[in-house]
């Protein structure tokens, strides 16, 4: 990478104007989740007393939670909070939130980056070659599994997974996580087939794409240049087409990570892995609010900062963007 | 149209020759014949000039010698190229890929499309460099900057670290001349060089290859449909039509005595600027060719010209004319040349 | 590319009807299998009761039997006949996935008509889609289900809302580049008022990627339907939605996988055929526009 003192200036420029550009996005999120426990028909209050509070313990909470003050009173006092890393209690177990987050932060934690790593060793070299061999066998085979993989939903390929590998193969746990103190093994083979299942949607996304991107850069001039170079064909893929296409390549991955946050929700109630998946529909299903309020400001903000991550990456692969 | 293959005022054996080379497409809605029956040979440090308007062939045949075109849906019919001893035709793909860039070189139209975007210039230099003649990168870099010097690009040091788009169009053409002749090949090939450019910064471009020529002693293989770059550069020329030659002779003989109805077209649709003007002070209009270039699908018997072809005859339209010597050097494929030579040498309009 | 430059002659295709459109379909297979499919489905839907039993009928006596020994696909726990079930739940899918693409392409449309044009509203309304699209659309989805309760509209709405913004990106890219146009500028010119411009010129350029986008966004909504019933959150569980169906049966899904295989499999065909016919459109229709969608 050559550089000169103005290029510098400008990506600075460039960096410090998209971290920025996030604010405006999280403040949407947090009105968004603030405005969740207030809409809500029924006060709030009772809600969070439970149902077998009495008239003077909802009094209390209101007090206690400052329900009485106007609305923009409450929402400043709640981000502030938030922003201190407060994020209130649970109501169905009385527990802070964020112990509760922490607690089953690690098996999501684990379960995403298996996904992403083995979505992205497996879709990126797929899509590739789909691509150099376009329209040829390999090409309408893969993109055929790419179909079937953006359509069935998780839980679907989770429990045939689950029984034909779990059930009937016995290669692997039926369900549940071992945590990493127990061991790297264990824990890894506990989370191949949910990885499997969650990646899957991954796969087809991110290959359809490559395989997009790859052909289309593929019927550029300059790899006809490449080629009347004596370039071999490795050589042209991957230092002359691959970093070309990687744009859009690299916007689906943090496009897919909403995906991925849908779906891990949805392999931890099938697979029973005790993470923050679970805790979110544990939460709905109690009507526990803070928590509910909490998870949707850690994905929605994890989200902006893949996002931030990807943004900040086109600087460096596309050397026109610095202008 | 049949060929016998034309013999130059050489006697040394030819650097590349082709013979009756045949390539086709097979395409959804029939075979495109694109090259049907070429043949030509290259003399070492000559260059030669093809002309025809688009769709005759050139581009494909450029494309064929260095083996380019995706193998479905481009076939090889028959034919053969013959460069030092062996039949390109033949060669596996390694050895294919050993000459491109080192014994034989192209450059394309569009020099603002045909350089990678993401790679400095200096990088798609050396990649060459380094690829053909096994040195270390740090040497191939010192000869990348000597190669833009060659082509005249100002401040090579600080240009081999910039990207196409900080380079202007005749710029990016002189980085892709570097490119090409950066491992000393025998052979260019360049296919519309100068088309895409300004017409300033054409005539630069074709100056610097005459130097180079000169220096090198590198042969030409000069596509174009522009008569003025033949005019230029050329020391022989071909006149292609659909898919096959209709002429070859040296530039003096055919732009003076052009023995083919097309190639008679070609020089007389050039606007000449003191010809506004003739004789009674009427202008004059621009002579066009009429007609459309035929398909290259169906077979049609007999000269595929004759269509637009002003002196065509019955013979003409029944049988597909041979390329013959009907002046010293100087060969066409018609059957109405001798009409035409003596046309020309009384000349009435 | 620039150097294979071959006049092929024009071949007439037959100019009757019948010849066109077998040409159609010889030429785009995968709408037309896709869409075929996809009408037989409706039709099953549409004339779900006189091909299957009641599937709310209760028979305890019945229960968990496997397909062949009793009914086609078997019954569930409460002896409810599984195949009839899931012809019904068809219809949840097939309306679900309808109304969803219908309400946020209509709703996405007007926003972005709206913000491709007038500046004011285009900062704030990007601004907010921006933010409504950094949270996950299942959890969107399910909050919104939190707070108006079950049942198949709220159902339709709760998954719309997330896919407005998406359409919304989509409209107003359209709108912002339609409008640099020449001959829009032209219209401008020529005193044609603005929702002139807009229904003459802007709107049948957005029909063709708007309907690309809406065939996603039902197989994307059928899927969304089928997961928040899984989870406890989408249609009521009297209604027999695919979803539901998979939730009551997976706690016997080791040794009575039958509950859980035929809704799943159905649903993996619906949503496979929407895709498909998806694909399908976007390869017909304008490519430029469309291609850099999913």
């Amino acid at each position: 990478m050559h550089y000169c003192l103005d290029e510098v200036g400008f990506m600075y420029a460039y960096i410090v104007k998209r971290i920025l550009a996030t604010i405006p996005v999280m403040a949407v999120v947090a009105v968004f989740v603030f405005g969740l426990l207030h809409l809500t028909p029924g006060d709030p209050a009772a809600i969070i007393a439970g149902d077998y509070a009495s008239p003077s313990d909802i009094e209390g909470i209101r007090e206690k939670l400052g329900l009485n003050e106007p609305i923009p009173v409450q929402f400043y006092t709640w981000v502030k909070s938030v922003a201190q890393g407060d994020l209130g209690v649970s109501i169905f177990s009385n527990l802070p939130v964020t112990k509760l987050i922490g607690q089953r932060v690690e098996p999501t934690l684990m379960l995403s980056l298996f996904t992403i790593v083995i979505a992205i060793g497996v879709a990126i070299p797929l899509g590739v070659l789909a691509a150099w061999k376009s329209r040829t066998f390999i090409d309408r085979f893969a993109m055929i599994f790419a179909v079937l993989g953006f359509s069935v939903p998780v839980f679907v390929i989770g429990y045939i997974l689950m029984y034909v590998f779990a059930i009937q193969l016995k290669w692997f746990p039926v369900q549940g996580y071992k945590h990493l103190a127990d061991g790297i093994l264990p824990c890894i083979r506990s989370l191949v087939l949910p990885s499997v299942a969650l990646g899957i949607v991954y796969i087809a996304l991110i290959a359809r794409i490559t395989r997009a991107s790859v052909m289309e850069v593929l019927a550029e001039d300059y790899i006809r240049t490449a080629k009347a170079k004596g370039l071999s064909s490795q050589v042209v893929l991957i230092r002359h087409a691959l970093k070309n296409a990687a744009v859009p390549i690299i916007t689906i991955i943090g496009v897919g990570i909403a995906l991925l946050i849908g779906g891990v929700v949805v392999t931890e109630s099938v697979f029973n892995i005790p993470g923050l998946g679970r805790l979110t529909v544990d939460a709905i299903l109690h009507r526990d609010y803070p928590v509910i309020q909490a998870i949707i400001i850690l994905f929605a903000g994890v989200y902006v900062l893949v996002n931030l991550l990807v943004d900040l990456s086109y600087v460096f692969l596309d050397p026109r963007i610095r202008y | 149209m049949e060929n016998s293959i034309a013999v130059a005022n050489r006697t040394d054996s030819p650097i590349l020759q082709i013979k009756d080379l045949r390539t086709f497409f097979d395409t959804r809605d029939g075979t495109v014949r694109a090259v049907n029956g070429l043949s030509l040979e290259l003399y070492a440090g000559e260059t030669l000039c093809i002309v025809g308007e688009s769709g005759c062939g050139k581009s494909v045949t450029a494309m064929t010698i260095l083996g380019l075109l995706p193998k479905p849906p481009a076939r090889i019919e028959s034919g053969e190229i013959l460069f030092e001893g062996a039949d390109l035709l033949k060669l596996d793909e390694r050895d294919m890929r050993a000459i491109r860039g080192n014994d034989i070189s192209m450059i394309f139209q569009e020099p603002m499309t045909s350089l990678n975007p993401v790679l400095t210039i200096g990088r798609q230099i050396s990649e060459v460099i380094s690829l053909h003649q096994g040195v270390s990168d740090r040497a191939a870099r010192a000869r990348a900057i000597e190669m833009l010097d060659r082509v005249r690009v100002p401040d090579p040091h600080q240009r081999v670290n910039e990207y196409p788009h900080q380079l202007s169009g005749g710029m990016r053409q002189r980085a892709m001349i570097a490119m090409a002749l950066s491992c000393n090949p025998k052979i260019l090939i360049a296919d519309e060089p100068s088309t895409a450019l300004d017409v300033t910064i054409q005539a630069q471009i074709l100056d610097l290859m005459r130097e180079l020529r000169d220096d090198f002693g590198t042969s030409i293989i000069l596509i174009t449909h522009d008569l003025g770059v033949v005019a230029e550069m050329g020391e022989r020329v071909l006149v292609m039509y659909a898919g096959g030659k209709v002429e070859e002779a040296s530039v003096e003989e055919l732009f003076h005595y052009p023995l083919h109805p097309y190639s008679e077209g070609l020089m007389t649709s050039i606007p000449r600027l003191n010809e506004s003007l003739a004789g009674d002070g009427d202008r004059v209009r621009l002579q066009e060719i009429p007609g459309m270039v035929p398909s290259l699908i169906e077979k049609i018997p007999g000269c595929l010209f004759a269509p637009r072809c002003s002196y065509a005859s019955e013979k003409c339209e029944a049988e597909s004319p041979q390329l013959a010597e009907h002046r010293k050097q100087h060969y066409a494929a018609c059957w109405e040349s001798s009409n035409f030579a003596q046309r020309m040498e009384s000349p009435t309009s | 590319m620039a150097a294979l430059d071959i006049s092929v002659a024009d071949q007439t295709v037959g100019t009757n009807e019948t010849g066109r459109t077998i040409e159609f379909i010889r030429r785009n297979p995968t709408v037309v299998i896709s869409a075929s499919v996809l009408i037989a489905m409706f039709l099953v839907a549409i004339f779900a009761p006189y091909l299957a039993t009641d599937p709310l009928e209760l028979a305890p006596w019945d229960r968990l039997k496997p397909p062949g020994e009793f009914g086609w696909f078997g019954t569930d726990h409460l002896g409810r006949d599984v195949y009839a079930r899931t012809i019904y739940g068809a219809r949840i899918s097939l309306s679900v996935g309808l109304f969803v693409a219908l309400v946020s392409t209509g709703v996405g449309l007007f926003i972005g008509l709206l913000a491709g044009y007038v500046r004011i509203v285009d900062t704030v309304v990007m601004r907010i889609m921006d933010g409504l699209m950094a949270i996950p659309g299942i959890l969107f989805a399910i909050a919104l289900m939190a707070l108006v309760g079950s049942s198949v509209q709220n159902v339709i709405i709760a998954i719309s809302v997330p896919e407005i913004p998406r359409v919304v990106r989509l409209v107003r890219a359209i709108v912002l580049t339609i409008r640099e146009m020449p001959y829009v500028e032209a219209a401008v010119a020529s005193g044609t008022r603005l929702p002139q411009i807009l229904v003459r010129h802007i709107l049948p350029n957005t029909f063709a990627p708007l309907m690309v986008q809406a065939t996603y966004i039902c197989a994307s909504a059928v899927i969304v339907e089928a997961y928040l019933s899984f989870l406890g959150a989408g249609t009521p569980p009297e209604i027999p939605s695919w979803g539901n169906m998979m939730a009551e049966g997976r706690v016997y899904f080791q040794f009575k996988p039958w509950l859980l295989f035929f809704p799943g499999l159905c649903l993996a065909c619906m949503v496979m055929t929407v895709n498909m016919l998806g694909d399908g459109l976007r390869d017909t229709l304008d490519p430029r526009i469309a291609r850099g969608m999913r």
